[in-house]
């Protein structure tokens, strides 16, 4: 009996000691990116919110970013940190509807955000309520070999018909247009939501990925259409099914393959490779209708406070912190990124200052369609667009799967 | 000893024996479970149970945070439907039999090192390595193994001047790629499970046997593999298992892909409950469900199978 006695007497004594540690103003933040610079710029933030905020005992935990997709369910009912990373749009809806993220639109009224983030403030949105702040968007579009373009003489292409013409002298030079890696599938998502935003609009484009379009629409059908020109003008390189992304900038290195749909994350990537600046130029994915205002796809990462979360109070105060113009310019410096906040100032690199001018510009500003699509739907159109870009003649039968599929996940 | 052993009871020494005498007329048939026990109530709460739980979820619609929403059999008349579904099982069949090819495969090498030759310990070894490494690594290998640009694949396809299969991206191939991989721990296995065998056939048979002039491939059938059935056994049963649930080659490898052609059961259940995009709770444990009455028939029939055999030989 007695070492029982004595056993809980201690385990007491250490619940109590640990309780009271957790007392002093602990801040628990988990990150979600592990790539040098965005873990570097993260760290960066940390420092400038310590130095601010003495009085916070600030703990950090940074995963991966695909472990972190599958653990955050599970922190955010078990074990939830004071505030998490995440993206906006319908992937945090989930979290949103079960009561798990905590809603934030006092922090956007307090500090005037409703203004300075204007931008991103519908893909924050649920229920009229905020429930988190975004503290960076990037652009995508075409990355390219310029010293490829230059040698075979070829401009940078601004519509269909331009794109189909460089695609065509690039693969008869034996260079392949584009390179891909679909293994993670989300990149083929890239390449049709530029399609479908050109061909046919953000409206278009938004009530697709909100189930209100079928995919056996002539419309859509019409963006595989174009999809198809592409891969016979020379399109994509073989084997992408067997490559992530990073595998997929080797071909792109070497001078196998001349342009990327990317976002502009890819550039640290390339420039990590060894290519340099004078290298690789960004242009804008070409116009396909001429009556359809240009759409960007450009997804936003955003930080959110758990419903279970033991210090709400001070991941406030981080919130209202990562919002803030000049915190959020020196970070988005850093990660290479753009700042969403609008009294930001954007890094003087020539792909941010051409991205910003891009989105300025928008029509409409896409998040990405497994961001856009809830997941369920998201898994089986990009599964589906692998399909496709393997065998474009089973589209039919790709088409009337999705559209099965969207039946379900919409009702 | 127990009577040396136990501590007179203060206040009632003439009565301690009483109390104890039914435990001892019982304690042959109560020492076995007391020791089972803990063993039991673990394997019932962590094993037993989630079973009969996950059946029981797979009547809902749940994605692991809202309310559960009971729909009866839908999850399983949505399974009807799936042509992933279809594509998972047709794959679990083609790994149930290919992967039958690691038995005969072990039993041939560990013939071939069942011999005493200096350093044969050494081979030996070198043969088991496969099983020590980690699946996961094992699936990385050949990951880079097939690959067309920088594989060797690739480079003796390209020596004899073709152009390289991409195994991992075509639907074809792909799932003969990854049992290829999982072959290779999985003879290792076998070979062990049949080198410790080999150690326990009696050389008074083999005697007899050469006497009747019985040899080579009369002697190991009638002679040596008789005598091997236990191990036969053995490796038959984890071999089946090994196969139905195979998941970490194909999460290294594919993920399942190219789209969701080298899926099979145990991994498709895991992707659409706790993947990414998944997160169907109820359409995974029917999954699971199909997967645990295929494994439950199968082994069912080899237990008694063996069973029977056993029985006729005695």
């Amino acid at each position: 009996m007695k070492p029982i006695i004595k056993s809980a007497v201690i385990g007491a004594a250490v619940a109590a000691t640990m309780s009271g540690t957790a007392f002093a103003r602990d801040l628990v933040i988990t990150y979600d990116d592990l790539n040098p610079a965005p873990k570097e710029s993260f760290e960066w933030v940390i420092e400038q919110f310590k130095a601010e905020n003495p009085d916070i005992n600030v703990i950090t935990n940074i995963n991966d970013r695909e472990a972190h997709k599958t653990a955050i369910r599970n922190f955010l009912s078990a074990d939830a940190p004071d505030v998490t990373s995440w993206y906006a749009g319908n992937r945090m809806a989930p979290f949103v509807d079960a009561g798990l993220f905590e809603d934030v639109s006092d922090v956007w009224t307090d500090n005037g955000f409703d203004e300075t983030l204007a931008s991103t403030m519908p893909s924050m949105t649920i229920d009229g309520k905020q429930w988190g702040v975004p503290y960076t968007y990037y652009q995508w579009g075409v990355y390219y070999r310029k010293d490829i373009f230059d040698e075979l003489g070829l401009e940078e292409p601004e519509t269909w018909e331009e794109l189909l013409e460089v695609s065509r002298t690039l693969s008869e030079n034996d260079i392949t247009p584009f390179t891909i890696g679909t293994q993670f599938l989300w990149t083929a998502a890239g390449v049709f939501d530029y399609l479908n935003l050109r061909q046919n609009g953000y409206e278009f484009h938004n009530d697709l990925t909100a189930g209100r379009v079928a995919y056996t629409d002539e419309r859509v059908r019409a963006t595989f259409e174009r999809w198809n020109e592409l891969m016979e003008a020379g399109g994509f390189i073989e084997n992408h099914a067997t490559m992530s992304w990073q595998d997929a900038l080797a071909p792109f290195v070497n001078g196998e393959a001349a342009m990327y749909v990317m976002g502009n994350f890819a550039v640290a990537a390339m420039r990590d490779a060894g290519l340099s600046d004078d290298q690789i130029d960004f242009f804008q994915f070409p116009v396909i209708n001429p009556d359809i205002p240009n759409a960007e796809e450009a997804p936003t990462d955003t930080w959110h406070i758990p419903a279970n979360a033991q210090n709400k109070e001070d991941a406030r105060k981080f919130l209202a912190f990562v919002a803030r113009p000049d915190i959020q310019t020196e970070w988005n410096k850093r990660l290479g990124q753009l700042p969403v906040n609008s009294q930001a100032e954007v890094g003087d690199d020539k792909f941010l200052q051409q991205g910003f001018e891009v989105l300025n510009a928008a029509a409409g500003i896409a998040q990405f369609y497994d961001r856009d699509a809830p997941a369920e739907m998201a898994k089986a159109g990009m599964e589906g667009f692998q399909e496709f870009m393997i065998n474009p003649d089973r589209l039919d039968r790709i088409l009337e799967r999705l559209d099965r599929v969207q039946e379900r996940v919409y009702n | 000893m127990t009577d040396a052993v136990a501590p007179p009871i203060a206040g009632s020494p003439a009565r301690t024996r009483k109390p104890r005498s039914w435990m001892r007329r019982n304690r042959v048939t109560i020492a076995p479970w007391l020791f089972l026990a803990p063993a039991l109530i673990m394997f019932a709460i962590y094993v037993i149970i989630p079973i009969f739980q996950s059946i029981w979820i797979s009547f809902y619609e749940w994605d692991g945070l809202g309310e559960a929403e009971w729909i009866g059999l839908r999850n399983y008349e949505d399974l009807w439907y799936d042509d992933r579904f279809y594509t998972s099982l047709k794959n679990n069949v083609i790994w149930l039999v290919l992967y039958m090819l690691a038995v005969p495969a072990g039993l041939g090498i560990a013939l071939f090192l069942n011999q005493t030759v200096t350093g044969i310990r050494v081979y030996k070894s070198l043969f088991f390595f496969p099983f020590v490494i980690s699946q996961v690594v094992v699936g990385l290998i050949f990951a880079w193994f097939y690959n067309p640009n920088f594989g060797i694949v690739g480079q003796v396809w390209e020596f004899f001047g073709a152009n390289p299969p991409s195994i991992l991206g075509d639907e074809d191939l792909v799932t003969y790629g990854i049992i290829f991989a999982g072959l290779w721990p999985q003879i290792a296995y076998c070979m062990i499970l049949y080198l410790t065998g080999l150690n326990n056939v009696s050389p008074d048979q083999i005697e007899a046997g050469r006497l009747d002039g019985a040899r080579g491939f009369r002697m190991l059938w009638h002679v040596i593999l008789p005598q091997l059935r236990p191990a036969t056994f053995i490796a038959v049963v984890v071999t089946v298992i090994g196969a139905l649930r195979s998941f970490d080659l194909i999460a290294i490898m594919t993920q399942g892909g190219p789209y969701g052609s080298s899926n099979v059961l145990a991994y498709y259940m895991y992707e659409v409950a706790l993947s990414e995009y998944g997160f169907r709770y109820g359409y995974g444990s029917a999954i699971a469900t199909v997967l645990f009455t295929i494994m439950l028939i199968y082994i069912s029939y080899f237990l008694w199978r063996m069973y029977q055999d056993e029985k006729g030989d005695r």
